[in-house]
């Protein structure tokens, strides 16, 4: 252990502020790395589900519209 | 070897792999940056002349040294991508990009912070800083490419191209302190036999270099997975694999 | 649009390396020439930009016989930034890119054309009027000779990196300000020798070095760059 005191640890000596400084900036930057890296993750999973669920409802869509359709042909040639 | 490689050109068989690594190289990076930064903090003691601003080392050199290492990676990875048309390569390239970046930003602030107490100055436009800040730009350039277009596939490719010119730059930076007389000092872990510090100092130097290649291949290793994941997208095993996750 | 169709370009296959070459490079001036205005407006940007800085600066003449290398640089590669777009843009356009690109000669011949032709229309205008500027920024009188040589040497680098960014966005709707953020990093070595070859030469010192290294760098860009924007097209017009 270099340093008696926590308040020597906090001063490094005199050049805390620029130790405190690099050392903050890089793990905020890391941990903000990770963090967007899993939340893209989430994101992409996301889309995929929603264009999935937007596929199923025109296939839906398209299907009722058939069967209206032909509802109507047969309609038709019945009256 | 292309046998046995050959598995890993399928997205799916790379996308598990990739999932396998993931869980042993977040915790080895949590374990190995720990150590390394309360050792470096601590237990390293004060440099002779520089004090205790010689803790910042502990962070600089290992960014300064990934960030060009991530870029040649990725320049290869862009050539396999773009002779080979390897989809996979491309994939990856685009996940080292913003990795790289950050490296690199953490290098320049880490250094800045480092010279105002040694140096006198945060910033001196002298050949090192002056070539790292340039790769800086290359890597944003980059990722704006990989954004600008619909295409994926289109977009690395003009990413990758964007990153074999700027393969120029990493010679440059390395020899910049040899090239050019410079305030920036030369490297002093650049041999791994004969380092050219003491060994109390070299050590914690070790672990946390270490450590910080486990994180940058955890997040490779979680970006790659999105790229596959949004390059394969309409593809069955992806369909499968987005169905059975819950998402909030 | 019309303009250009009578200047179709019919390359034969039995053309040599140096015709098909020719051509190209008559093609880009003729056109050029008929749009007087894609000539001039970079040229009036950069006196423009010139005349701003002692007016901002304030118009002592040490203060500017000391930056004016830099600025004088500096405007270069922005007015050469915004001449860029003319490249390859229009051709795009117009679908006669497609038509090189399927033509059986190189592509390194077409694109080598193209870049020149560029550079006589953008970078000579540039080195033709930088003296005049250089009297207007009180430019020390040692340096005229090194700002010459340097922009002679340097703009033609200018021409050639830039024609990579171009390749690369020429497909992209918005790629004015993505084209200056691949392009004016890749720029910045040509800035630095240049400006401190100027700096050397106004104190009297030679500057063969620094020059040199400027002639490298253009070697390196005739060289290689072709090969880079060649690629970048194909993947651009796809």
């Amino acid at each position: 252990m270099q340093f008696s005191t926590f308040a020597d640890f906090i001063a490094m000596g005199g050049h805390g502020f620029y130790v405190w400084l690099s050392y903050g900036v890089s793990i905020t930057l890391l941990v903000l790395l990770v963090f967007l890296s899993i939340k893209k993750n989430k994101d992409i999973i996301h889309q995929i589900q929603r264009r999935q669920q937007r596929e199923a409802k025109f296939k839906q869509a398209a299907q009722r519209q058939k069967d209206n359709f032909s509802q109507e042909v047969t309609h038709e040639s019945t009256s | 070897m292309w046998k046995w490689l050959h598995p890993y050109a399928n997205p799916e068989v790379s996308y598990h792999f990739a999932g396998r690594l993931i869980p042993w190289f977040s915790k080895l990076t949590f374990i190995l940056l720990f150590i390394g930064i309360v050792w470096a903090l601590l237990f390293v003691p004060a440099d002779y002349q520089q004090g205790n601003s010689f803790r910042i080392f502990y962070l600089h050199v290992p960014a300064a040294i990934l960030s060009m290492s991530i870029y040649v990676a990725m320049a290869i990875a862009a050539l396999s991508s773009l002779v080979w048309q390897i989809k996979l390569a491309d994939a990856s390239a685009a996940a080292m990009a913003p990795v790289g970046a950050v490296f690199t930003a953490i290098a320049l602030i880490t250094g800045a912070a480092w010279g105002r107490p040694t140096w006198g100055t945060w910033w001196i436009w002298d050949a090192r800083l002056t070539s790292e800040l340039i790769l800086l730009f290359l890597y944003l350039g980059v990722i704006a490419l990989h954004n600008a277009f619909e295409d994926k596939t289109l977009s690395g490719k003009a990413a990758g191209i964007l990153a074999l010119v700027g393969v120029v730059n990493i010679p440059i930076i390395k020899y910049s302190v040899e090239w050019w007389n410079t305030l920036h000092q030369g490297s002093t872990v650049s041999k791994l036999g004969a380092p050219s510090m003491a060994s109390s100092m070299y050590w914690p130097f070790l672990v946390c270099f270490i450590g910080f290649i486990c994180f940058v291949t955890w997040i490779i290793c979680l970006r790659f997975r999105n790229e596959i994941l949004a390059r394969n997208a309409m593809r069955a095993w992806v369909r499968d694999l987005v169905n059975n996750t819950e998402v909030k | 649009m019309n303009k250009r169709n009578d200047i179709a370009i019919e390359i034969k296959a039995s053309l040599s390396y140096k015709e098909a070459f020719m051509l190209i490079f008559k093609r880009d001036l003729t056109i050029a020439f008929r749009h007087k205005d894609d000539i001039l407006n970079p040229l009036l940007f950069f006196i423009i930009v010139i005349t701003l800085f002692p007016l901002g600066i304030g118009p002592e003449s040490n203060t500017l016989a000391k930056i004016a290398p830099g600025i004088i640089w500096v405007a270069a590669l922005l007015s050469t930034l915004l001449s860029l777009d003319r490249l390859f843009k229009s051709d795009y356009l117009d679908g006669s890119l497609e038509q090189m690109l399927l033509s059986p000669h190189p592509l390194f011949i077409i694109v080598l054309g193209k870049v020149i032709a560029h550079w006589c229309l953008t970078g000579l205008p540039i080195i033709f009027i930088a003296p005049l500027l250089g009297l207007l920024l009180h430019l020390e009188e040692n340096s005229y000779s090194a700002l010459m040589l340097t922009l002679l040497i340097g703009t033609p680098i200018l021409s050639f990196l830039g024609a990579i960014g171009v390749a690369l966005t020429v497909g992209i709707k918005k790629g004015g300000v993505l084209l200056s953020l691949l392009v004016l990093p890749l720029y910045i070595p040509v800035l630095i020798f240049a400006t401190s070859a100027i700096d050397t030469a106004a104190m009297n010192l030679p500057y063969s070095g620094q020059l040199a290294i400027i002639g490298a760098l253009l070697i390196g860009s005739i060289t290689l760059s072709p090969f880079a924007v060649s690629a970048a097209l194909k993947v651009s017009t796809n």
